[in-house]
């Protein structure tokens, strides 16, 4: 017995060693290693697949030049600090990590690693070798806000909100811009899916909405849940993150599409050049690459189920943000209720965006907590 | 219809072929599964099994992702030896957490260089109020503690997620939901090497295992309390005869298990978070009811247990970094391995007795 398992063990150890040694010799060429982590599968169709498709683009643009390595489904926790930092002692040289709970993992790895670049997307905190990138998505919402505003037909909006931070609630005031740009009568409802990704609840949200009397669907969260909702109930929706026409055909009207990949490119080039920087400013928000609808970090999908005349405004909307003619947050803004935010003539800044825990006139209720 | 008669002896020959052949089915099963996924095997199967030894600082990272797994493991074990099914240590990880990471930033400023040891206290305490809660229910009322501890652990998590969405929110998180960073003191440190300096997350927290294993080990094999539990897991009527009392058992098991999770949450946090966050536990609670059953309910198996999990997690990044595997595909190598490990052990104290439905 004892012998059997002596040889067991000799067979393991024999075939260790060797694998050991194959992959140690395995990696000859130079390409510049790349590493991305990621929050959840690219089958979310959501956040991490429009990761999947910047990444994608990375290795197109690059093709033998890059060397990518993907973790995903990585919780925002000791985890990430764990394969952040295995990325690195692979000989990354730079390391997308993509989603926000990845903040203080990264940062906490970068110090151990001076020399390698990492790229954490939608923080807050940088230091010498962490730059951080983020999208305007409120941009996107702004145009969601004025094609709501076009086809509804009950004036009641249903809007599904990942948690109550400044970044969502700056999109929901951003679709309120748009909203009442067009229509005055129009007013959004929100509910708190207290999730990023569970097309259980997505989708339990919005047929409350559909319930309640909202027709046109708006969504801060990830999966297609909502617009497969709003396809067999007959209402219409926005698509998150990707193009989601896929999911419903008759309900999305348009998606708000995360361009992750001419960003990566870009740093990435940065890096072969020696020009990577983390674009710090005095600023705290200045120096975060923060780019919208002109830097074409996000793009707007195809306008769909709607009339002519419809996309035609929408289009006018995308314009207007494009050349800058449009000021989302321009004054006089007031909160839903009626206390002034800031006067006409002066319009928010990034950092008031950031700062954002009151609703806009056009949203019902009140921000939680 | 399927009965699992209980063998009169367990052949000791099997105890030892048992988990061998369990392992060599999987590593069988896992070859065929990467194979056929196009992925090569012998690869595969190093990355899962043997990556995560091939170096000094990923074999610490091990014993770091363990940690808290044996530490709630070990106190699960005292709860299934006497029969009491407490499967929300979850629950009692977090408000453990919670409780001692609350202190910790209300009160930063105390002097003292026990900071952490009164965390873990209160940690302790935290996770076994928790656990109080199914314990008194079914004591007092019968109340069921396995789906009571279950629904716990959901309260747990929406209450931690409400006190760092609101009152201990730091103000300068741009309405991010997380806590200020702990203060100096709070935080559990990595241990330096000379010559080497840190390896991986290697953090003084590891040490609490050293003590927990030996003294959980002496407390259910040498002590009249430990005997008790064993007794009344086994044989319920025996320990009534005996004049054990049973309510007092099932409390006291459910106290310290849910008291260890809590101290598993305040160890991990304060080694590897350093602030309060929405989530803290990423199913360690849950993955521990796996690593106490596979470790036979025994400290020094629970250890192994806790090793190989913990094992199987990191070779499984390793195999998705190097090979680009995604976790789906490991995740099921992860269950058939867990699959037959658990099978061969149930196999060797049961019997299997088909018979047709009458």
């Amino acid at each position: 017995m004892l012998k059997f398992c002596m040889r067991i063990f000799s067979l393991f150890a024999l075939s260790a060693s060797v694998l050991f040694f194959i992959f140690n010799s395995a990696f000859a060429g130079n390409p510049t290693k790349v590493g991305f982590v990621y929050l959840t599968t690219p089958g979310d169709h959501g956040w991490t697949y429009a990761h999947e498709l910047g990444k994608q683009m990375v290795e197109k643009r690059f093709g033998s030049d890059v060397k990518v390595s993907v973790v995903e489904n990585v919780p925002e926790g000791p985890d990430a600090t764990r394969v952040i930092r295995e990325l690195a002692k692979q000989g990354n040289e730079i390391i997308f990590t993509t989603s926000f709970g990845y903040m203080e993992p990264t940062l906490k790895v970068a110090k151990e690693f001076p020399n390698v670049k990492f790229e954490h997307i939608t923080g807050y905190k940088r230091s010498k070798n962490v730059a951080t990138g983020n999208i305007r998505f409120y941009e996107g919402r702004y145009i969601q806000g004025v094609v709501a505003g076009l086809m509804t037909k009950t004036n009641k909006i249903g809007y599904i909100g990942a948690y109550p931070i400044a970044e969502v609630i700056m999109g929901i005031n951003s679709f309120a811009q748009g909203l009442r740009s067009v229509n005055k009568d129009a007013s959004i409802s929100v509910i708190w899916a207290n999730t990023w990704y569970d097309p259980v609840k997505e989708a339990d949200a919005a047929k409350v909405h559909i319930a309640e009397g909202a027709d046109i669907l708006a969504q801060h969260t990830d999966s297609p849940a909502m617009l497969q909702i709003a396809e067999k109930k007959g209402a219409l929706g926005f698509g998150q993150s990707t193009d989601m026409s896929a999911f419903a055909p008759k309900a999305q009207l348009f998606a708000s599409i995360n361009n992750w990949g001419p960003y990566y490119i870009r740093k990435i080039e940065e890096l072969k050049s020696g020009k990577w920087n983390t674009g710090d400013g005095p600023d705290h928000w200045a120096g975060n690459d923060w780019g919208g609808l002109k830097a074409e970090m996000l793009l707007i999908s195809k306008f769909q189920n709607m009339p002519d005349s419809v996309a035609k405004k929408a289009q006018e909307a995308l314009n207007g943000l494009k050349s800058g003619k449009i000021n989302i947050f321009a004054g006089p803004l007031v909160d839903n209720t009626g206390k002034e935010i800031i006067p006409a003539g002066k319009s928010l800044d990034d950092g008031a965006l950031w700062g954002m825990n009151y609703y806009l006139k056009g949203v019902n209720g009140k921000v939680p907590g | 219809m399927i009965t699992f008669i209980p063998r009169d002896k367990v052949s000791k020959n099997w105890t030892i072929i048992g988990p061998i052949l369990s392992i060599f089915l999987t590593v069988f099963f896992g070859l065929l599964i990467f194979t056929f996924l196009g992925y090569n095997p012998l690869e595969t199967l190093y990355q899962i099994f043997l990556s995560p030894f091939s170096r000094i600082d990923r074999i610490s990272d091990i014993f770091v992702k363990a940690c808290p797994l044996i530490i709630v493991g070990i106190g699960l074990m005292l709860c299934f030896r006497a029969n009491v099914w407490n499967i929300g240590a979850e629950g009692q990880f977090i408000i453990g957490t919670l409780l001692a990471g609350s202190f910790a930033l209300l009160f930063p400023s105390i002097e003292t260089k026990f900071f952490i040891f009164i965390m873990i206290v209160i940690g302790f305490i935290g996770g076994a109020l928790w656990a109080f809660i199914p314990a008194i229910l079914k004591t007092k009322l019968n109340v069921n503690e396995i789906l009571v501890s279950l629904m716990l652990v959901y309260v747990a998590m929406l209450f931690i997620d409400f006190i760092v969405r609101g009152p201990l929110r730091d103000p300068m998180s741009f309405g991010f939901p997380l806590s200020k960073p702990y203060p100096e003191g709070a935080i559990i440190n990595k241990i330096p090497f000379p010559g080497i300096g840190y390896l991986g997350q290697l953090h003084y927290g590891i040490l609490f295992i050293i003590l927990l294993i030996p003294i959980s080990w002496l407390f259910v094999n040498k002590t009249l309390s430990g005997f008790k539990i064993n007794v009344l897991g086994a044989a319920p009527k025996a320990a009534k005869f005996a004049g054990f009392k049973q309510n007092t058992i099932t409390i006291t098991v459910l106290l310290i298990s849910g008291g260890l999770a809590g101290v598993a949450g305040v160890i991990e946090v304060s080694a590897n978070i350093g602030q309060l966050q929405p989530e803290v536990s990423f199913g360690y609670g849950f993955t521990a009811i796996i690593v106490a059953f596979l470790g036979r309910l025994n400290p020094v198996g629970i250890l192994f247990a806790g090793i190989i999990i913990a094992t199987v997690k990191l070779g499984a990044d390793n195999a998705q970094m190097s090979m680009g595997i995604p976790k789906v595909v490991t995740g099921l190598f992860e269950g058939i391995l867990l699959f037959f490990l658990l099978t061969g052990e149930t196999l060797q104290k049961y019997k299997i007795k088909w018979s047709k439905v009458t």
